[in-house]
C-alpha cells in the first residue's frame, strides 16, 4: 500500500499507525511546537500529548491514533 | 442530528479493568456499553495489533498476548455493547457523557458509570527531551506489541520501574539494537521489593531473566544513573548520562557518560488518569506510592458518589493483573447496587476474588513503589529545559512566576500558559506539582490539577457540524 508524503510516496503496512509508517521512512519530525517552533514527533503513542498532529486529507489527525489508508495525502511538519 | 443513547451501565475504558467490569455486570442482566478510544478492547497492557496484522507468534514477542486475545474473545461472545474508536470528551454529575468517533459526535446517559481510564506515563523532563525521537517507555511497549515496530536502530532505554527493563527485553527479542539501559534505581532497590515480588514467581522470573539477557546482549546497564541531557539537531543523536546519588540527584562532580543513538524510550512511572472522576465530583486523595491523586474508593470500588465505581490503574498504579480482579469487584458491586444480585450471593462470588486481588496487590505495589522517583530527580530539569511541551514554558519561567508571587498552581498556569496546550497539562502536569510542591511544602498544598473539558482535543469539523447549540453540552464549571 502506497501513500503520498509531502509530495513522495512512501510504502506503508495496511492498518499500521500513520506515525510509525513514517517513522520507518525517517520521517520524524511530525509538528512544530506551537510557540518556540521546534520541531516534535511522536512521544506517548496514545492519543494524549498531540505531538504527533499532522495534516492528512486536509485534516488535522493525531499520527499515532491513524491508521494508514492507500492513497492518503499528508503533509508533515507545517501544523502547530 | 445527534445520536443520543441510553444504557443502565457506561464503562469508561476497555482495559483489563473496564472490560472485565462489562463482563461481569453484563452477566448479571445489566445493559452496558463499553466505551473506548482505541480500536479494540485490551488497554495498554493488551493492547491488540492492527486488525490487518497477522501476528504469527504473538506470545514470542509478548507473553500476555493470549490474556487479551481471551478477553476480547469473551467480550464478543457477551452482550456488552462495545463501542471503539470513541474519545470521550466530556462527561457530567447525573452521567452524562459525550464522545466523538467515526460517528460524530454522540451522547450517552446512564444509572450508573464505572471510571476505568488507567493511566498516563510520567517523563521527568531534562534540556533536549522534547527533539523526536525521545519517546515515552509506555509508548516503547505500544510500538513493540501493537505495531510490531522499533523505536530506532539504537535505542537507548531509561528511567524507572519495570517497564525498562521489559522494553530493553522487548526490543532484543524483535532483534533491535540498544544502546545503554539506564536505570535511576540501583540494584538494592530492586532487591529490597523482591520480598514483595515473591508471590509472582512467574514474574519475578521473567525479571530476572530480562536482566540476564540485557546483560548476555552486551549492553551497558547503569544502575543509579539518571540521562541528563538529550542532544541532536532535528532528531535525537546522543545522550549523556551521570550517576545519582540515593535521592537521584545527578552527580554533576562526576563526568557525564554520552551514548549514541537515534531514539530514547525513557519513562518515570505512571500517573493514574483522573480527570473522569475529578469532573464527575468524587473524592480523591494524593497517594504518591501509588502514582499521584486518586479516587477515594471503598472495598467495593464504590466512589463518594452514588453509582459511580473506579477500577484499575485509575485507583492507584497497580498493574494489569489487579485491573482485571478490580474490574470485576466493580462490575459485580453496580450490579448488586442496581438490585441484579442478591447480598448472599454478592458476599459468594466475591469472597475468592477479593483473596486474589489482595495477593496481586502486594505484588504491584512493590512495581509501582520501583517506578516512583525519589524528588531528586527533579534536578535534571534545568532552568532551561521545557517542562510544557504544548507552550514552550521552561522551568525558569514556572520559577519566575512563583517569585513574583504565584500562590498556587492556577495562578502558575495563568501567568505562564504552562498546561494550557492542547494536552490540557497531561505531559506537564505532575513535573509541575512536583516544583510547585516544593515551595508549597508538599503535593497536598499544591492541591490536584484541574480538571476541565473537553477531556480530549474535539476537531472544530465535529463541533461545527449539523448541531443545534442546545446539543452541545457546556462544560461544567472548573473544580479544584
Ligand atoms: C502507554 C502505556 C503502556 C503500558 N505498557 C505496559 C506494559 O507493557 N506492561 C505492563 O504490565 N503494564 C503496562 N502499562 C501499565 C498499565 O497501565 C496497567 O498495567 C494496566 O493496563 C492497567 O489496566 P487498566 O484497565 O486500569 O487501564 P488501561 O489498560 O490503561 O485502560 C484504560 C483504557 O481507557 C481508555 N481511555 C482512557 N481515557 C479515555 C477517554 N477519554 N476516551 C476514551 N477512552 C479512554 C484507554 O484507551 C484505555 O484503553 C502501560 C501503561 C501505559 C500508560
Ligand atoms: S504521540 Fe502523543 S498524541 Fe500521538
Amino acid at each position: 500500500m502506497e501513500i503520498r508524503v509531502d509530495g513522495r510516496r512512501i510504502s506503508a503496512f495496511a492498518g499500521e499507525s500513520l506515525a510509525v509508517a513514517l517513522a520507518a521512512e525517517g520521517i520524524l519530525h511530525l509538528r512544530a511546537s506551537p510557540q518556540a517552533g521546534t520541531p516534535r514527533g511522536m512521544f506517548c503513542m496514545m492519543g494524549v500529548c498531540q505531538e504527533c498532529v499532522i495534516r492528512v486529507d486536509g485534516r488535522a489527525v493525531n499520527a499515532c491514533q491513524e491508521p494508514v489508508r492507500d492513497g492518503m495525502t499528508v503533509i508533515s511538519g507545517t501544523l502547530k | 442530528m445527534t445520536a443520543q443513547h441510553w444504557t443502565d451501565l457506561l464503562v469508561l475504558g476497555a482495559g483489563p479493568a473496564g472490560a472485565s467490569a462489562a463482563l461481569a455486570a453484563a452477566e448479571h442482566g445489566m445493559d452496558v456499553v463499553l466505551l473506548d478510544e482505541a480500536a479494540d478492547a485490551g488497554g495498554q497492557v493488551f493492547r491488540a495489533p492492527p486488525k490487518s496484522f497477522v501476528v504469527a507468534n504473538g506470545k514470542r514477542i509478548d507473553p500476555d498476548f493470549h490474556i487479551g486475545a481471551s478477553l476480547r474473545d469473551r467480550l464478543a461472545a457477551s452482550r456488552v455493547r462495545k463501542v471503539f474508536e470513541r474519545r470521550v470528551w466530556f462527561v457530567a454529575p447525573g452521567f452524562k457523557v459525550s464522545t466523538f468517533g467515526p460517528e460524530g459526535l454522540e451522547f450517552w446517559t446512564a444509572k450508573s458509570v464505572v471510571v476505568a481510564s488507567g493511566t498516563y506515563e510520567r517523563v521527568v523532563p531534562m534540556p533536549g527531551w522534547t527533539l523526536p525521537g525521545v519517546i515515552g517507555l509506555g509508548a516503547a511497549t505500544i510500538l513493540l506489541k501493537s505495531q510490531q515496530a522499533l523505536p530506532g536502530e539504537t535505542t537507548v532505554v531509561a528511567g524507572c520501574g519495570p517497564l525498562v527493563a521489559a522494553v530493553a527485553v522487548g526490543i532484543l527479542k524483535a532483534g533491535g539494537k540498544v544502546g545503554a539501559v539506564i536505570d535511576a534505581a540501583s540494584p538494592g532497590d530492586w532487591a529490597r521489593a523482591l520480598p514483595s515480588m515473591a508471590v509472582r514467581p512467574d514474574l519475578l522470573l521473567r525479571g530476572l531473566g530480562w536482566v540476564g539477557r540485557i546483560r548476555l546482549a552486551g549492553v551497558p546497564l547503569l544502575f543509579r544513573h539518571a540521562v541528563v541531557e538529550v542532544r541532536g539537531g532535528d532528531s535525537v543523536t546522543e545522550i549523556m548520562a551521570r550517576p545519582v546519588d540515593n535521592q537521584w540527584r545527578p552527580r554533576w562532580d562526576v563526568p557525564a557518560r554520552a551514548f549514541q543513538c537515534d531514539a530514547l524510550a525513557i519513562g518515570h512511572g505512571l500517573v493514574p488518569a483522573v480527570e473522569l472522576t475529578r469532573l464527575l465530583g468524587a473524592e480523591h486523595e494524593f497517594a504518591a506510592e501509588r502514582g499521584g491523586w486518586v479516587p477515594k474508593v471503598d472495598e467495593d470500588c464504590r466512589t463518594s458518589e452514588p453509582c459511580l465505581y473506579a477500577a484499575g490503574d485509575c485507583t492507584g498504579i497497580s498493574g494489569a493483573a489487579p485491573a482485571l480482579l478490580q474490574g470485576r469487584l466493580a462490575g459485580l458491586t453496580a450490579a448488586l447496587d442496581d438490585d441484579r444480585m442478591a447480598p448472599e450471593a454478592f458476599a459468594q462470588e466475591t469472597s475468592a476474588l477479593r483473596r486474589k486481588l489482595q495477593r496481586a496487590r502486594t505484588f504491584g505495589a512493590a512495581s509501582a513503589r520501583l517506578m516512583t522517583p525519589s524528588p531528586g530527580l527533579l534536578d535534571t530539569v534545568t532552568p532551561d529545559t521545557v517542562v510544557c511541551r504544548c507552550e514552550d514554558v521552561t522551568r525558569r519561567e514556572i520559577e519566575a512566576a512563583f517569585e513574583a508571587g504565584a500562590a498556587d498552581l492556577n495562578q502558575v498556569k495563568a501567568w505562564t500558559r504552562c498546561g494550557m496546550g492542547p494536552c490540557q497539562g497531561r505531559m506537564c502536569g505532575d513535573t509541575a506539582a512536583a516544583l510547585a510542591a516544593l515551595r508549597l511544602g508538599g503535593r497536598e498544598a499544591v492541591g490536584p490539577w484541574t480538571a476541565r473539558t473537553p477531556i480530549r482535543p474535539v476537531p472544530m469539523e465535529t463541533l461545527i457540524g449539523e448541531y443545534d447549540y442546545e446539543d452541545i453540552p457546556k462544560p461544567a464549571p472548573a473544580r479544584r
